[in-house]
């Protein structure tokens, strides 16, 4: 993409320091748009004897649940239910929103900017979201545990790994992040590139049309995997910072 | 940096994204996961409620039925009584009912044996009475026809079928 494609950057009150990514700002909105207006319309009749919807929906919860007892006991994992599946539903979606088509509109003086992809595949928003698990677990592990409790866990199980621990923060949150996004901009660039190279020509389409297909069934096997994998590492840290040493 | 994210390191991004977050988290527990975690969990109570009564029932049931089992065992063992008892006051009636009837038929037998030694002996003295009188009569016609052997004979046998004929 690089220099051929732009980001409609905005900036407020034209301060350098503050710039808002238009397309970031709109593909955030949409895929939460999609995941609480599916799960609204999901949990329009709940009833005691569970039907249709209700029963997609409490099977989630339930795999959700699994997720989170495999990782921590259940007096603590109650809390992050909600979490596991915003998490995973959020990340899914955004996945797989890149995967149908893509869109850019293009200015006049030639600039292209892309409207439509994954918002997953830019590092920013992945990052971000790994931040937040992070102090999440932070937070969580100061509230379920108390400060002094919390505060000893990083001299544990000996002192001298204190350091290590802080590093351990960090690299998580890198790699959780940076995982993501590497996974879901890789899908994304070899996606474009198949699409530039089967618009190219009549004969260039009829070869790179299977490849595509099969990309884009891959690209959707890898994102519900990435989903789940974000999931599962944010209950893992969770449970590191929340679990109570024997 | 710039090969990362573009020219610009548009940091609002993410905060917008993390508050998108939060809210979109407020919104699921409080429109729908949060109904459908309560039935959840309402089910679930509803269900162990159901299973400890259903238990509380069974006892009872077997608690009942113990007690039935009793009382058809006392009612059996009442009921072997009565029949024990019938049996043998009956066996009693019936040997009583049997003595009373050889009993009887003693006495009946004896009356009978009474009656006949009677009628005997008024048969034997009416007998007597008869042969005095057929004697005294024979005598008179022996007397009266002075017969020869043969019609002697021959008298006493008219004679005596006419007495026969009376007899």
């Amino acid at each position: 993409m690089g220099d051929y494609y732009r980001q409609p950057v905005v900036f407020l009150f034209d301060n350098p320091n503050l710039g808002i990514n238009l397309a970031n700002v709109f593909l955030v909105t949409v895929s939460m748009a999609i995941v609480f207006l599916v799960l609204f319309f999901m949990s329009r009749t709940i009833k005691m004897y569970p039907t249709g919807a209700q029963n997609a929906l409490e099977y989630l919860i339930q795999f959700i649940k699994n997720v989170i007892s495999s990782t921590m006991d259940w007096k603590q994992g109650k809390h992050f239910v909600i979490l596991g599946i915003s998490i995973i539903l959020y990340v899914f979606v955004s996945n797989m929103m890149g995967i149908p088509f893509e869109m850019a509109a293009t200015t006049e003086e030639g600039y292209k900017y892309v409207w439509w992809k994954s918002p997953t595949s830019e590092p920013i928003l992945t990052l971000s979201l790994a931040a937040m698990v992070i102090v999440m677990t932070h937070i969580y592990g100061i509230k379920l545990k108390g400060p002094k409790e919390y505060g000893k866990d990083y001299f544990r199980p000996v002192f001298f790994l204190f350091p290590f621990k802080i590093i351990e923060d960090f690299s998580n949150t890198l790699t959780l992040g940076m995982r993501l996004y590497g996974n879901v901009y890789a899908k994304e660039v070899l996606m474009v590139m198949l699409v530039g190279l089967g618009t190219s020509g009549i004969l260039w389409g009829i070869f790179a049309f299977a490849p595509m297909v099969v990309w884009q069934v891959f690209g959707t096997f890898i994102g519900a995997l990435q989903a789940f994998i974000f999931c599962m590492l944010t209950m893992v840290y969770m449970s590191h910072k929340v679990n109570e040493e024997h | 940096m710039d090969a990362l994210f573009g020219t610009h390191l548009t940091w609002l991004d993410a905060v917008y994204q993390i508050l998108g977050f939060l809210v979109l988290m407020w919104l699921l527990k409080r429109y729908a996961l949060g109904p459908v975690m309560d039935m959840m969990e309402k089910r679930e109570k509803h269900v162990a409620d159901q299973i400890s009564s259903a238990e509380k029932n069974r006892e009872e049931a077997e608690k009942y039925l113990a007690e039935q089992r009793e009382a058809i065992q006392t009612a059996r063992n009442e009921a072997k009584e009565i029949v024990e008892r019938t049996k043998k006051l009956s066996e009693q009636q019936a040997s009583e009912i049997i003595a009373s009837a050889k009993k009887d038929a003693e006495r009946i037998k004896e009356t009978a044996i009474a009656e006949i030694n009677q009628e005997k002996e008024q048969a034997i003295s009416a007998l007597r009475e008869q042969v005095s009188t057929l004697s005294v009569l024979v005598a008179t016609k022996v007397i009266e026809k002075e017969l020869n052997e043969q019609e002697q004979e021959k008298l006493i046998r008219e004679t005596l079928k006419e007495v026969g004929e009376e007899l």
